[in-house]
C-alpha cells in the first residue's frame, strides 16, 4: 500500500542514495549539539513522577540522578549512583542507602537523603501513570512517609510492607521514577498542592549533567549544562529538534545542520552505513516486536496451532530483508540485555513441520484470520511478510492497517484476532515483561491487570502463580532460574510470537562522537558528545 | 461612505455562531467516534487500571455523550478549551504559540501567489491560445496536481542538498534559537522589531522555501481562476465598446476587464488564504514548521481531543472571519451596490 509516509520514505531514500551529495562541515555552532529526533511521543512532560515515554525519560535521565543505575556494560549488575552503598536486611523488608556526599543540585545546594525520600514519596503521592512502579510494593499516600524516610542527613531508609525480591525493588529505583529532585525548589514552585508537578513538566531541579532551558511539544527541547554537575558535558548546550520524518533527519545530518539523527530507518541506514562521512552509535534496546494471537479464537486455544505459526515464519528473512541493522531476531519475552534473558531462539521457518502441527491441532486445511498492524514502516512490510509465510501453511491473513493508537485500542478491547505490536518494559527488572506476557489472574473484564496476557485471553494459572513467586524470591540466582524456565514455557505454549528486538542507531555527522545509547531511553546520555 | 453598504455583510454575522456551533458539534462527535481511546492517549498503553479509571472520570468520559458535550460547551464559554495532552498546556496557550508560525507562512505564501498569479492569469487570458497561455497552463496545472510533499521534498533536495543555497527545515538555525524575544510569534517580524538583522535574514531564508512551495500551489489556483474570469470578462460587450472608443489595450485589460472581475477574485483569494491558514499540514510536516497544521496533525494522531477541537475551532474561525471580510469587500468593490 502506498501511503504518504511510505512515499516520503522512499523518495527520501532516493535523495540519500547518490553518495555524491556533499557533506559540508558541520554548520551547527561549536558550543551547541543539535539532535534531530521525533519527540512527539512525549506523555507527561518532564516531571520524573509522570514522565512515561522514550523522549522524556531520556531527557530526565540527563537532568537527574538516581540512587542506583544498571551497569552499562552488564545490566545484570547494579551500580550505586547517588547511593554510595546499600544494605538489605535479612528479612528483605528494610533497605538502607548511604547517600554520596558532595553531590550538588543545579541550584548549588547539596543533595541529601531528605531530597531522595521526598522524591520517592511524591511519586507515590502523585500516583501518575508510572506511579505503579513504586506503588506495586505496597506503598501508598498514607504509609509512604513512614516507610520511606531520611534517617540522617545522608542515610535513606526504605521499608517494605511485605517481602519482595530485593533486586526487583532496586531495579525499580533505577527507573525514571527514581530520579531525585530538589525538595526545596520543587515545593517553592508548588501550585494547589501539586508537589510541583505542573512546574516540573517544563523545568528541572536535578543534579544531573543538564538542566532544562525550554521545551515546546513537537518542536524542541533545549538543555544546558548544570554548572554544579559532577559530570559536566563537553558541549554546553543541547538542542533536540523535533523532526518527524526520518527522511528529513537524514538530510539534516548529511548537511551538518544536525549533529546527530536519532531515528533513521533501515532503508536510510543501508546506503550510508559504510560511508566515512558518518559515524554510528548502536545499542540494543529492550523493545520487542511480537504477534499477539487472541486465544478468544478457538483455533488459538490449541497449542499445536500456536506452535505451527511459530514454525511458519521466516524470522531471519524479515530481519535481513526488511529491518537490517535496526531489528534483529529475538524470540523470548525478555530481550537481549535484560537481566534474566535467555538466548533461546528455537524457531525458524519449517513449512513441513508447521503444516504437520496445524493438522495435529485439527486444522489441516488452515483457516482465515485478520492481522492488525500500524500503517507505517517497518510494521506494514513485516505484516506482509508474515502474510506470505502463513499462506504457505494454509493460514490466510487479512491485513488491517491502522494508526498505532487505533491498533492498541483494539487490542486492549480484545477485539483483535492477531495483532502486530511492540512492547518495552516499564523498568529493567525482568518482572515487568514477565508479568506482562504471563500474568493474568482474572480473565474477565473486571480485572485490574489488563496486560498483553489478558488482552490475548492467555489465562495460564500456573504461570500467573509463578510470576508472583519469582517477584518475591529473595535468592537472586534462584529468581533468575525461575525467569529462564518461564521463558521456555512461554516459547512452548504462549500465544505470543516474539519476532524481533530493536536496536537504536544514532547517526552522527563526520567528526561528532560520544553519544551513549542505553538499553532503555532512561540510560541514554549526552554528556560525552564532542565535536572535532 | 460605507457603513450602510456594509450592513448586509454584517448581517452575515448572525450566522457565525450557528456555523461555529455546527462545527464544534461535528468535530466533537467525530472525536468521540474515533477508534482510539483518548484515555490511552493521555496515560499510555501500560498504565494500570486505577489510573485509567481516574483519568476517565476526570475527563467525564464515563458520562453520556450529551453531558460531555454540555461540559465542553460550558468550559468553552468560560474561555477554557482544556489542556492538551501532548504539550500539557492549555489549548488556548498552544494555539497562541503555534498559530503565528502558520500566519507567517500563509501570509508570505499568499503575497507571493497573488503577485505572480494574477498577472500571469490576466496575461494568459489576454493572449488566449498563444504559446504563453500554454506555458502558463502547464505551470499552473503542475502546481495543482503535484502533491505538495513531493514538491517540498524536491525543493529540499535541489535547493538545500544539491545547491546548498537554502537552509534546511525549521524556522531558524539553532545558533539563532531564542535570541530574539517573542512578541508576535512571527519570527521575521519579531527580528525586525528587535532590530536584529542577522536573525531577520536567517528567519527569512528559512521562510522562503516552504512559503514558495505553498505559494506555488496557491498561485496555480489563482492563475487558473483569474484566467477563467478574465476570458469571460474580455468577451463582454462593454469591452467591445471600450475598444470601439479607442481606449488603449492596457487600459481595457486592467481597468475595464480586470476591474470587473476583482470582486469575484476577492472571494477566491480569501478562500485560498483561508486554506493556507488552516495549517498546511503536509508542508509544515516536511519542513518541520511549528505551525497549526503540525499541531493539528500530531494531536489527531495522538487522539489529543482537546487540542484537535481547539485547533479545529480556530480553523473554523479563520474561515468565518475571512468569508465575512470577503463579503464586506464585495459590498465595497461592487459598483452595483453603490
Amino acid at each position: 500500500m502506498l501511503t504518504r509516509r511510505t512515499l516520503l520514505a522512499t523518495s527520501a531514500a532516493g535523495l540519500a542514495a547518490p553518495s555524491a551529495i556533499g557533506t559540508a562541515d558541520a554548520a551547527t555552532p561549536k558550543n551547541v549539539v543539535v539532535q534531530a529526533k521525533a519527540i512527539d511521543d512525549i506523555i507527561g512532560a518532564f516531571d520524573p513522577a509522570e514522565s512515561y515515554e522514550g523522549s522524556n525519560n531520556e531527557g530526565c535521565g540527563n537532568m537527574y540522578r538516581k540512587l542506583i543505575v544498571p551497569d552499562p556494560a552488564n545490566a545484570d549488575q547494579l551500580l550505586g549512583d547517588l547511593a554510595e552503598k546499600w544494605d538489605v536486611s535479612k528479612d528483605g523488608l528494610t533497605f538502607t542507602f548511604q547517600i554520596r556526599r558532595g553531590v550538588v543540585f543545579d541550584s548549588g545546594k547539596p543533595l541529601t537523603a531528605e531530597d531522595a525520600a521526598f522524591s520517592l514519596q511524591r511519586v507515590v503521592k502523585l500516583n501518575k501513570t508510572p506511579g505503579f512502579i513504586l506503588t506495586q510494593f505496597g506503598w501508598n499516600a498514607d504509609n509512604v512517609e513512614k516507610m520511606i524516610s531520611a534517617k540522617g542527613e545522608y542515610v535513606l531508609e526504605l521499608k517494605l510492607p511485605e517481602v519482595q525480591a530485593s533486586t526487583f525493588v532496586l531495579y525499580c529505583l533505577s527507573a525514571t521514577v527514581g530520579c531525585v529532585v530538589e525538595k526545596a525548589t520543587v515545593l517553592a514552585n508548588q501550585t494547589n498542592g501539586d508537589l510541583g508537578n505542573a512546574w516540573l513538566k517544563s523545568h528541572s531541579a536535578g543534579a544531573g549533567s543538564y538542566r532544562m532551558v525550554d521545551w515546546a511539544a513537537s518542536d524542541k527541547i533545549i538543555l544546558e549544562t548544570n554548572p554544579h554537575a559532577a559530570v559536566k558535558p563537553h558541549i554546553g548546550r543541547t538542542v533536540i529538534r523535533h523532526t518527524a520524518e526520518p527522511a528529513a533527519q537524514l538530510l539534516l545530518v548529511q548537511k551538518g545542520d544536525a549533529d546527530i539523527a536519532r531515528d533513521l530507518n533501515a532503508d536510510q541506514l543501508k546506503p550510508i552505513m559504510s560511508s566515512p562521512d558518518f559515524s554510528f552509535a548502536k545499542a540494543d534496546q529492550l523493545m520487542s516486536m511480537y504477534l499477539g494471537l487472541n486465544m478468544g479464537l478457538p483455533q488459538f486455544q490449541k497449542t499445536e496451532v500456536l506452535q505451527a505459526i511459530k514454525w511458519a515464519i521466516d524470522y531471519d528473512a524479515i530481519a535481513k530483508n526488511i529491518t537490517p541493522n535496526v531489528w534483529s531476531v529475538w524470540q523470548t519475552f525478555l530481550p537481549k540485555g535484560s537481566p534474566g534473558s535467555i538466548p533461546d531462539n528455537p524457531f525458524k521457518k519449517d513449512v513441513a513441520k508447521a503444516k504437520a502441527l496445524l493438522a495435529k491441532g485439527g486444522y489441516p486445511d488452515g483457516f482465515s484470520v485478520t492481522l492488525d498492524h500500524a500503517a507505517k514502516s517497518p510494521y506494514a512490510e513485516i505484516a506482509q511478510a508474515v502474510q506470505v509465510d502463513l499462506a504457505a501453511i494454509g493460514v490466510k491473513l487479512q491485513l488491517l492497517a491502522g494508526e498505532q493508537k487505533q491498533v492498541t485500542t483494539k487490542m486492549r478491547a480484545r477485539q483483535h484476532q492477531i495483532t502486530l505490536m511492540t512492547w518495552f518494559p516499564d523498568y529493567l527488572d525482568p518482572n515487568s515483561n514477565t508479568q506482562a506476557f504471563n500474568s493474568n489472574p482474572d480473565d474477565t473484564d473486571a480485572t485490574k491487570l489488563k496486560l498483553p496476557a489478558w488482552r490475548c485471553h492467555y489465562y495460564d494459572k500456573e504461570l500467573t502463580a509463578e510470576v508472583e513467586k519469582a517477584s518475591k524470591e529473595l535468592d537472586a540466582k534462584t529468581r533468575m532460574e525461575r525467569y529462564a524456565q518461564m521463558q521456555r514455557d512461554s516459547l512452548e505454549r504462549s500465544p505470543f510470537v516474539f519476532l524481533l528486538q530493536n536496536a537504536e542507531i544514532a547517526t552522527m555527522h563526520k567528526g561528532v562522537s560520544g553519544i551513549y545509547i542505553g538499553l532503555l531511553p532512561d540510560y541514554t546520555r549526552y554528556a560525552q558528545i564532542a565535536k572535532a | 461612505m460605507s457603513a450602510s453598504r456594509l450592513r448586509p455583510a454584517l448581517g452575515g454575522l448572525a450566522s457565525v455562531p450557528v456555523t461555529l456551533f455546527g462545527l464544534i458539534l461535528v468535530t466533537f462527535l467525530i472525536g468521540r467516534a474515533m477508534p482510539i481511546d483518548p484515555v490511552i492517549a493521555i496515560v499510555g498503553d501500560h498504565a494500570p487500571a486505577d489510573v485509567i479509571a481516574r483519568v476517565r472520570k476526570e475527563l467525564a468520559l464515563d458520562e453520556p455523550l450529551w453531558v460531555q458535550f454540555g461540559i465542553f460547551l460550558r468550559n468553552m464559554a468560560h474561555g477554557d478549551l482544556g489542556h492538551s495532552v501532548m504539550t500539557t498546556r492549555p489549548v488556548l496557550v498552544d494555539i497562541g504559540r503555534f498559530f503565528p508560525a502558520t500566519l507567517e507562512l500563509a501570509t508570505a505564501a499568499i503575497i507571493m501567489a497573488v503577485v505572480i498569479g494574477i498577472p500571469l492569469g490576466v496575461t494568459a487570458a489576454s493572449r488566449q491560445g498563444s504559446r504563453f497561455d500554454h506555458v502558463v497552463r502547464v505551470i499552473s496545472l503542475t502546481g495543482q496536481s503535484v502533491p505538495v510533499f513531493v514538491l517540498g521534498l524536491l525543493a529540499l533536495l535541489v535547493f538545500y542538498v544539491k545547491l546548498g543555497i537554502a537552509p534546511g527545515t525549521g524556522q531558524l538555525d539553532v545558533a539563532y534559537e531564542g535570541v530574539v524575544p517573542r512578541v508576535t510569534g512571527m519570527l521575521v517580524i519579531d527580528a525586525l522589531l528587535a532590530d536584529d538583522w542577522d536573525s531577520f535574514w536567517d528567519a527569512l531564508s528559512h521562510l522562503a522555501m516552504p512559503a514558495s512551495v505553498l505559494a506555488y500551489f496557491s498561485m496555480a489556483y489563482i492563475t487558473r481562476m483569474t484566467r477563467a474570469f478574465m476570458i469571460e470578462s474580455l468577451s463582454g460587450e462593454y469591452i467591445i465598446t471600450a475598444r470601439a472608443k479607442g481606449l488603449s489595450a492596457t487600459r481595457i485589460l486592467w481597468r475595464h476587464a480586470f476591474g470587473n472581475i476583482s470582486v469575484r477574485l476577492v472571494t477566491v483569494l480569501a478562500l485560498a488564504y483561508a486554506s493556507l491558514l488552516e495549517g498546511a499540514v503536509i508542508t509544515e510536516t516536511v519542513f518541520s514548521w511549528p505551525g497549526l497544521g503540525l499541531y493539528l496533525n500530531v494531536s489527531l494522531l495522538n487522539a489529543d481531543m482537546n487540542a484537535v477541537l481547539g485547533a479545529t475551532l480556530m480553523v473554523g474561525l479563520v474561515y468565518v472571519v475571512l468569508n465575512l471580510l470577503a463579503d464586506m469587500a464585495y459590498h465595497l468593490l461592487d459598483p452595483r451596490v453603490r
